[in-house]
C-alpha cells in the first residue's frame, strides 16, 4: 500500500466512512498482557496511549494491528525510550477504534503500506516525552524543586540530590497536570533502546504457548459459525436453491442467501461445512461463464502493445538511435495472499450498535462501512481487533468484516463468519495479474540509452473503491517500480493501459506493484547488463551515479555476497536492488539450477538501507520474511482460471515453501542517520527478480514469466 | 458421548464421531491453541499428538481419538521435550504473526522426544509438513538445536 499523503478524494472518503466517535478510547486487552494487570492497582491515564499503575507497569495503547511484523514492539519501544520507562515493565493494549489513532500517513485507523514506524515513529515518541516531562513535574512539585535538577532513568525520576520517586509513586500526581505542548526528543544518540540489537518481542510468550488469540478464537454465547456457498464464477449468482438436506444435517441452524452467495448457519464449523456440502444450488455464473487464463493473457498483451495513459517521459524515446536493441514481454499472474490464519470475522448486531472481533488491518474503514450496513452511527461500531494470523494486505479488505455483519443482522445472533481453505484461496482480491512490454537501447559502447516500458493490468485504485485514477490515468500502483526506475538512462518512457479482465476484484498484495513491476525491471536491466557484455553488478551501479543510497545497499549486498568470488559448482548468483516504501533493499540469491530446471535457492544476501532503525533484530526478520513471501511467489505462485474458475484450492496446488527449501538467509543493515524507512514489504521485490537473474546465470535462459517453474 | 483424555484429563464430549478432532478441541472444548490452516493436512497448525505421535487433528476424526491420550499445544508444556522446545522458542523470539506455531512446536516436541539431537535432514523430515507463511523456518531451525542442546545440559 502507498506511503504518501492522501489524496482529496480519499480523505473525503475518510470523512465519511472513518471518523470515529469523539474521545470514545475503548481497549481490548490481549491474552499475555492481562496477566501482568493483574494487581497493579488504579492506573493514572497519561494519554490516549499510554498508563502508569502504582507499581509502576507501563501499559502502552496501540492502535496499530499486529501481524507478525512486530509493531506491538516497535510502538511500546518508541513511547519507553522517550518515557526512559523500565523495558522490563512495558505491556502492550491493543486499542479500539478511534481517531486519537489514525495512522498519521492514512489519515485513518488501519496498518497496511510498511507505514507504521515512518508515521509513528515521531508522535509516539512524543507521547513518551509528554508523559516524562508530566512525571518529571510531579516530582519536582512533590520536592518543591526545580524540574531542571531532575533527571530520569529506567522508571525514575531522581533529583540531583539523589531523592528518587518511581514513575508509579508519581503517575497519579502527574496525570493531572496539562501536558507540555512543546517537549523535546532526544537526539539519536542519546538513544537506550532504539536502533539496538537485543530488545525482545512483546508477543512471543503468548504465541509460544497457544495463548495469543486470533480472530477465529472468538467464541460469544449464543453465537452461531457461518460458512458461505460463493459463487464458482466471479460475478455469479445463485439461480435457485435447495438447502433441505441442508438443514437435515444436525447442528444446522438457518440457512440463508445473502449477497455474496448462500449462507449456512450452524452450532460449530463442521456442521455448518457438512450443511454447506449438503446444498443443492443453481448458479447463474453471468459474463464470466468462460474466463480464462489464456484469454487474461491475451487480452494484457494487446494492452500493452498498444500503450496507454504516459506515467513518465525524458527525453526522445521514438528518436533515440540505439547500436543494440533489445525487446521483452514479461507477464505475471494474480495472487492469492493466502494468509496462515482463513479469513474470518465474529460480528453481533445488537439494537445500540455493532460489534466486530476481527483480526482487521482497517479498523477505520471497518467502522465506516458497518455503520451504513447495520444502519448506525459509526460511533456505535465497536472493533475487537484480534492478533493477525497474517495479513499481507489481505486483511485490509472489508468482505469478511461485512459478512458476519450482514449474517448478524439478519440472524439477531452473534455470527462468527469463518472462510475455509478454499474458500480463502478463491476468495478474490488477488495480486493483480500484469504483462509488460519492454524495449532497452545501447550505444557502442554499451551504455544504456533507452528504456521504455508499456504496463498492461487492472487498476487497484479503482478496485479499492476508496481511491479513483488520477486525471492522467496512470495507476500509482500498476506501474510502481518500473515508472520509478532509478537508472541513469537519457530516453525514458513510461506508459499504463489499464485492463480489467472479468473485472475481477484485485487488491494490495505484500509490496504491491512493486511485487511485479520489480521483477521485470530488474529482470530486464539485467538482459541489458547482458547485451553489453558487463557484470550485471557493474552495469547497474554505473547507472546509480545519481542514487546514493540505491548505490549504497546495491554495493554492501554485493560486498557482503562476495560478488565476482568462485562459487561451488553448479551455484550461481543474480541480483537485484529495488526502493519501495521508503526503504533500499538489494538481495544476491545463489541458485543451483537441476536438469529439469528446477531451481534450488541456497543463500539470499540481503542489505537493506531503511533509515534509523527501532528495532534491527526485527528489521532482519522482516526482510527474511518478505524474502520468503516474495520467494514462494516466484517460485509456485500463480492463481488461474479455467472455464470462470479459479483452477487452485488449497496448499496442494498452491504451493507454499517449506522448511526443506528454506535458503539461508543473511540481511545486513546499512547504518543511517536518516529517518525510517518502511520494513514489512521492502524485502518482497527483489527476491523474484534475483532469483531469475541467477538462473540465467546458471542455464543461459531467460524466465520472463511467473512463476519461474512455469 | 466419547470419552477422551485430553492433556491428562479425561473429557466426554457430545460430537458426532465423524468430527475431526481439530473442531471437538475448538469448538467443543474451547481449547484454542490448536488452529485450522486447511483442514486436509497440508499445513500442520492443527498438529496435536496421540499417545505421543503427531498427527493433524483437521483430518482425525473424533473415533480415532477415542480413548487416547491427546496432547495439545496448552498441556505440551508439561512434556520434558516440549518445555524445552517452548524455552527455546521464546529465547530464539521465534513467532511472527504466531499462528502457525503450535502446530511448528507440536512437531518440533515429537521430534525432539525421540530424537535427542536431530541434524538438518531431521528437522527438515519432520518440519516441512509445517507451513509457516511469515518465513520463520531458520529461526525454528535454530530454536529445535536450542531446545536440543539445552535438554541435554538439563
Amino acid at each position: 500500500m502507498r506511503a504518501r499523503p492522501m489524496n482529496a478524494s480519499r480523505r473525503e472518503f475518510l470523512k465519511t466512512s472513518a471518523m470515529a466517535g469523539g474521545g470514545l478510547i475503548v481497549a481490548f486487552t490481549l491474552p499475555g498482557a492481562s496477566r501482568l494487570a493483574q494487581g497493579a492497582g488504579k492506573e493514572a491515564r497519561m494519554s490516549a496511549y499510554l498508563r502508569i499503575a502504582p507499581n509502576s507497569e507501563i501499559t502502552v495503547v496501540c492502535g496499530l494491528s499486529e501481524m507478525g511484523q512486530g509493531v506491538h514492539t516497535a510502538i511500546p519501544m518508541l513511547v519507553a525510550e522517550e518515557l526512559d520507562a523500565d523495558w522490563s515493565r512495558v505491556r502492550v493494549e491493543q486499542a479500539g477504534v478511534d481517531q486519537a489513532f489514525a495512522n498519521p500517513i492514512f489519515g485513518m485507523q488501519a496498518t497496511g503500506g510498511s507505514t507504521s514506524v515512518r508515521g509513528h515513529w515521531e508522535p509516539m515518541r512524543k507521547a513518551g516525552a509528554t508523559a516524562r516531562a508530566m512525571l518529571v513535574a510531579a516530582a519536582a512539585e512533590t520536592w518543591k524543586a526545580d524540574a531542571a535538577e531532575c533527571r530520569t532513568e529506567r522508571g525514575m525520576v531522581i533529583h540531583k540530590s539523589g531523592k528518587k520517586l518511581s514513575y508509579g509513586q508519581l503517575a497519579e500526581k502527574a496525570a493531572k497536570l496539562t501536558p507540555p505542548k512543546d517537549v523535546k526528543l532526544k537526539d539519536p544518540k542519546q538513544f537506550n533502546l532504539l536502533g539496538k540489537s537485543g530488545t525482545k518481542r512483546l508477543d512471543t510468550v503468548a504465541k509460544s504457548t497457544g495463548r495469543a488469540k486470533f480472530g477465529l478464537d472468538v467464541y460469544l454465547p449464543g453465537m452461531l459459525t457461518a460458512v458461505i456457498a460463493y459463487p464458482p464464477v466471479p460475478g455469479g449468482k445463485a439461480a435457485s436453491v435447495n438447502d433441505a438436506k441442508a438443514k437435515a444435517v444436525p447442528g444446522v441452524r438457518q440457512v440463508v442467501q445473502i449477497p455474496s452467495g448462500v449462507a449456512v448457519l450452524a452450532d460449530g464449523y463442521w456442521a455448518a461445512k457438512l450443511g454447506r456440502d449438503a446444498l443443492e444450488i443453481q448458479w447463474d455464473h453471468g459474463a464470466n461463464a468462460s474466463l480464462s487464463s489464456e484469454g487474461i493473457s491475451k487480452m494484457l498483451s494487446a494492452g500493452a502493445a498498444a500503450g496507454g495513459a504516459v506515467g513518465r517521459n525524458e527525453g526522445d524515446a521514438k528518436a533515440a538511435t540505439p547500436a543494440k536493441t533489445i525487446q521483452a514481454e514479461y507477464e505475471a499472474p494474480y495472487l492469492s495472499h493466502s494468509c496462515m490464519e482463513p479469513l474470518n470475522c465474529t460480528a453481533w448486531v445488537k439494537k445500540d450498535g455493532v460489534e466486530i472481533w476481527a483480526g482487521t488491518q482497517s479498523q477505520g474503514p471497518a467502522q465506516g462501512i458497518l455503520s451504513q450496513v447495520a444502519g448506525v452511527q459509526p460511533g456505535q461500531v465497536k472493533v475487537n481487533t484480534m492478533y493477525l494470523g497474517g495479513g499481507f494486505g489481505r486483511r485490509f479488505a472489508p468482505d469478511p468484516v461485512i459478512g458476519a455483519t450482514v449474517l448478524s443482522k439478519i440472524t439477531g445472533k452473534p455470527v462468527k463468519l469463518v472462510y475455509s481453505r478454499e474458500d480463502d484461496t478463491r476468495g478474490y482480491f488477488y495480486r493483480p495479474a500484469s504483462v509488460t512490454k519492454m524495449t532497452g537501447g545501447l550505444d557502442a559502447n554499451g551504455v544504456a540509452t533507452l528504456f521504455t516500458a508499456n504496463v498492461a493490468s487492472p487498476s487497484i485504485m479503482e478496485g479499492s473503491h476508496f481511491m479513483k485514477l488520477p486525471p492522467d490515468g496512470v495507476d500509482e500502483f500498476g506501474v510502481e517500480g518500473i515508472r520509478d526506475c532509478p537508472y541513469d538512462i537519457p530516453n525514458l518512457h513510461i506508459e499504463y493501459s489499464r485492463q480489467e479482465p472479468g473485472n475481477l476484484q484485485v487488491w494490495f498484495w505484500r509490496s504491491v506493484g512493486h511485487s511485479q513491476n520489480s521483477f521485470f525491471l530488474e529482470s530486464f536491466i539485467d538482459e541489458m547488463a547482458h547485451a553489453a557484455g558487463k557484470d550485471p553488478f557493474e552495469f547497474r551501479r554505473s547507472l546509480l551515479g545519481k542514487q546514493p543510497r540505491y548505490k549504497g545497499a546495491l554495493e554492501l549486498a554485493a560486498e557482503k555476497a562476495d560478488w565476482g568470488k568462485p562459487l561451488p559448482a553448479g551455484v550461481h548468483r543474480g541480483i537485484a536492488v529495488v526502493f519501495s516504501f521508503g526503504s533500499w533493499c538489494a538481495e544476491v540469491a545463489e541458485v543451483s539450477v537441476v536438469s529439469d530446471g528446477t531451481p534450488r535457492v541456497h543463500r539470499v544476501v540481503a542489505a537493506v538501507d531503511c533509515g534509523m532503525t527501532v528495532n534491527p533484530d526485527i528489521v532482519k526478520r522482516q526482510i527474511e520474511s518478505a524474502i520468503v513471501f516474495g520467494l514462494t511467489a516466484a517460485l509456485y505462485g500463480k492463481i488461474t482460471f479455467k472455464d470462470g474458475r479459479v483452477e487452485q484450492s488449497n496448499f496442494h496446488d498452491y504451493r507454499m515453501l517449506r522448511m526443506n527449501e528454506m535458503p539461508k538467509v543473511e540481511v545486513h543493515i546499512v547504518p543511517s542517520t536518516e529517518a525510517p524507512g518502511g520494513i514489512g514489504e521492502p524485502g518482497t521485490p527483489p527476491i523474484a527478480p534475483a532469483v531469475a537473474n541467477a538462473m540465467f546465470a546458471a542455464t543461459g535462459k531467460r524466465i520472463r514469466k511467473l512463476p519461474l517453474l512455469g | 458421548m466419547i470419552s477422551l483424555v485430553v492433556n491428562g484429563k479425561t473429557r466426554e464430549v457430545g460430537a458426532a464421531p465423524g468430527t475431526p478432532l481439530l473442531w471437538v478441541l475448538r469448538d467443543s472444548l474451547r481449547m484454542t491453541g490448536t488452529k485450522f490452516g486447511c483442514g486436509i493436512a497440508q499445513c500442520g497448525a492443527c498438529t496435536v499428538h496421540l499417545d505421543g505421535v503427531p498427527v493433524r487433528s483437521c483430518v482425525t476424526p473424533l473415533s480415532a481419538a477415542a480413548g487416547k491420550k491427546v496432547t495439545t499445544i496448552e498441556g505440551i508444556g508439561a512434556t520434558r521435550a516440549g518445555k524445552a522446545v517452548q524455552a527455546a522458542w521464546m529465547r530464539n523470539d521465534v513467532p511472527q504473526c504466531g499462528y502457525c506455531q503450535s502446530g511448528q512446536i507440536m512437531s518440533a516436541s515429537a521430534l525432539l522426544a525421540k530424537n535427542r539431537a536431530p541434524s538438518d535432514a531431521d528437522i527438515d523430515a519432520a518440519m516441512s509438513g509445517n507451513v509457516c507463511r511469515c518465513g520463520t523456518y531458520n529461526q525454528i531451525r535454530t530454536a529445535i538445536k536450542d531446545a536440543a542442546a539445552s535438554a541435554k545440559g538439563a
